[in-house]
């Protein structure tokens, strides 16, 4: 499918937001079937449409024009019953470049307070923890890098799991266990929508030659567990945390089947985030164990690490502020990675820092929203910068552009890989 | 009456008291009338919970709707106090909660909760004086200006109301050079408020629209905030208000960002 036919699905898209206009006879038919569900069903019904079109800035043979081009209804449905809360939210997408309508179930859970100090969440939710803005250590829920990389809202970077989640709290700390049956792998950039570096054959990939990975499917075999614990003490928040499951990310690779596997890891950690020097700043560790590597002999999985995050946000002047943080990433067994690793091959340093940046300014009654996100790595020479703008018409419509930009020196760097996906996007909602 | 005639040295007292002095002696030290009215606007009963629908209009008449629940709670009266606001409308932060625990001789502790994305997010902001949620109305305008950081001048009396002349003791952190004040002599709560810029300009304009007893509380129950020099203004409706309904302390805390408490609904 070529660039106009994501013109031609966009078009399709802004046409449905226009028949959903105020006073139109679909907005009328969605009040009234608000108004049915609440007075008949005590259920709520929220949701949106929205028209969503980018382009690539610098395309490359093995990719399409057209980085995003899709229509979306979100359909948020919520219960109060006397015992707990129901939730269902799900997205009706129609999307371009994929060819293809889909129905995403974003949420689906029962949460229930069986005990005074305990709440319990049964079913598909979004979980999220720690204190990196847009990096995550002990958050080892799954992510959608590629949501994240062609544009969609900031809602999709994360992808819910299937999982149980209670919550213990007690005088002296507060306990949340997280349990999957079924492990919630990341969505990597696999060449199929966004081309990336392929380490087996050195080159840049794309639609030409995707990497499939090898899912881990079997329920209460590839599970896992999440435990954090925390405590605020003073305004200061204290956390630690544990993890046993997989890497998010396919960090292995089998060569004979030539396809992404997600090795073993544990993650331990810790975080603390508190008012400092007129902002906020955070600190949060945690040590990656590749349980399938530990010695880091194999070259095809990667090895453990240590991960480290220091951050500082602060209003810089009246609706301006700014962030900063530094991320490292530590290998370890350094040695043993670059003796076994094949001749000819790119190796990665045994420290990669990242420096991000966040400015935000809000403007026009803070209906207007200027934001720049800007990874910066200063050891791979590579960024990632997202410039966005934000507007809110009136209370139901919103408007948004961006850009999705990708530099790098060199090719198999982790942003710099992603220099042909170079993108700007459009968007136009309607919330009801 | 014989009662009257009991009291009479006192009556008398006073009255020699009163002509010494002049009116002002009538009206309690400035300090009182300061502490008392801010007490009785931003610390009624020992907690407070009530549904505000808000609706700002900017300067070309265009309109925008907020709801939320604000859930407060005190911890000791006249100084630090928590909040909670659950977000209504409009739908797009529907559920999204934002916490305060105010401090006093520190900045805020803020929290603002995503729930689209679960996300448990610390705010940076130590300007109170920034808008809240897009309205005309500031932080400071919600949660209170700390009574210490003004030096207060009873400039009038009328029959209702006592007029304070209030200047800021660090210029350089606030917009305004000093602000009036209308305190109602009967309950002491503010009832109007006029902001003045450093180049002698009424700018803003804060006013009770309509005062109710709730519970034996003078609680505003509509305000409006105006903007005088840019144009636009915000109404705040405060509906369902009740006091002292026994809210726990942990209500406040990062357990019910996730789990909106009971007492969000009605």
């Amino acid at each position: 499918m070529m660039a106009g036919q994501v013109r031609h699905i966009a078009a399709a898209g802004l046409a449905l937001l226009l028949a959903l206009g105020p006073g139109s006879a679909m907005a009328e038919g969605m009040a009234e079937l608000r108004h049915w569900l609440a007075d008949e069903h005590e259920t709520d019904l929220y949701g949106f449409i929205e028209a969503r079109g980018g382009l690539r800035l610098d395309r490359r043979e093995n990719e399409r024009d057209g980085s995003i081009g899709e229509t979306r209804l979100q359909l948020d449905l919520g219960r109060q019953l006397e015992s707990g809360g129901l939730k269902f939210k799900a997205d009706l997408v129609a999307d371009g470049v994929e060819e293809n309508l889909r129905a995403e179930l974003r949420e689906a859970h029962y949460s229930f307070t069986p005990a005074d100090n305990m709440d319990v969440r049964v079913g598909r939710q979004v979980l999220t923890w720690g204190t990196g803005d847009l990096l995550f250590i002990n958050d080892v829920f799954g992510k959608d890098w590629q949501s994240f990389f062609i544009g969609r809202d900031d809602e999709y970077l994360k992808l819910p799991s299937d999982a149980v989640r209670v919550g213990l709290f007690l005088d002296v700390v507060n306990i949340d266990l997280v349990y999957q049956p079924l492990f919630t792998p990341s969505r990597y950039i696999d060449g199929a929508r966004l081309s990336y570096w392929h380490g087996p054959q050195g080159r840049i990939a794309g639609r030409d030659l995707t990497f499939p990975d090898d899912q881990r499917l079997r329920y209460f075999r590839d599970h896992d567990l999440a435990l954090r614990l925390s405590r605020n003490l003073g305004g200061i928040e204290y956390a630690l945390y544990g993890y046993r499951g997989f890497w998010s990310t396919p960090e292995g690779m089998d060569p004979a089947a030539m396809k992404l596997v997600y090795p073993k890891l544990s993650v331990y950690g810790g975080s603390v985030r508190g008012a400092l020097a007129g902002g906020i700043s955070h600190l949060e560790f945690g040590y990656y164990d590749s349980r399938d590597d530990r010695a880091g002999h194999d070259p095809n999985l990667r090895n453990s690490e240590i991960r480290l995050l220091l951050g500082h946000e602060r209003e810089l002047a009246r609706d301006l502020t700014g962030g900063l943080q530094y991320y490292l990433e530590h290998k370890q067994k350094y040695g043993n990675y670059l003796a076994a690793l094949p001749a000819g091959s790119r190796a990665a340093d045994e420290d990669r820092h990242l420096l991000t940046l966040r400015l935000t300014k809000l403007l026009m009654q803070q209906n207007l929203r200027l934001s720049f996100f800007a990874y910066w790595s200063p050891s791979d020479e590579d960024a990632f910068l997202r410039p966005k703008a934000h507007y809110k018409i009136t209370d139901q419509w919103a408007a948004e552009t961006g850009a999705n930009i990708f530099l790098g020196r060199h090719d198999h760097t982790f942003w710099g890989q992603f220099e042909d996906n170079t993108n700007a996007y459009l968007s136009l909602r309607r919330s009801f | 009456m014989k009662i009257s005639s009991r009291l009479l040295p006192l009556w008398v007292a006073a009255f020699f008291l009163f002509m010494a002095a002049g009116i002002a002696v009538a009206a309690p030290p400035v300090t009182e009338i300061v502490a008392k009215a801010n007490q009785a606007a931003y610390y009624a009963g020992d907690d407070g919970r009530a549904e505000v629908n808000m609706t700002i209009t900017d300067s070309q008449g265009r309109a925008r709707e907020r709801r939320f629940v604000i859930l407060r709670r005190d911890i000791e009266d006249g100084g630090r106090q928590l909040f909670y606001v659950y977000f209504e409308r409009p739908t797009d932060v529907r559920r999204m909660v934002f916490m305060v625990h105010k401090q006093v001789e520190k900045d805020d502790d803020r929290w603002l909760y995503l729930p689209d994305l679960d996300l448990v997010k610390r705010i940076a902001a130590s300007d109170k004086r920034t808008s809240f949620v897009g309205s005309h109305a500031f932080y400071e305008d919600v949660s209170g200006r700390s009574p210490a950081e003004d030096h207060h001048e009873l400039v009038e009396e009328t029959a209702e109301h006592y007029v304070l002349n209030n200047i800021p003791k660090e210029p350089g952190a606030v917009e305004f050079a000093s602000y009036r004040i209308w305190i109602d002599k009967n309950n002491f709560l503010p009832v109007k408020a006029e902001y003045i810029d450093k180049s002698g300009k009424p700018y803003r304009l804060v006013e009770a629209l309509a005062v109710a007893d709730v519970q034996g509380f003078a609680t505003v129950t509509k305000s409006r905030v105006k903007d005088l020099a840019g144009g636009g203004e915000t109404v705040m409706e405060f509906g369902q208000v009740s006091y002292n309904l026994g809210l726990d302390e942990s209500l406040f805390t990062e357990r019910y960002l996730r789990r909106p408490p009971r007492e969000i609904r009605r």
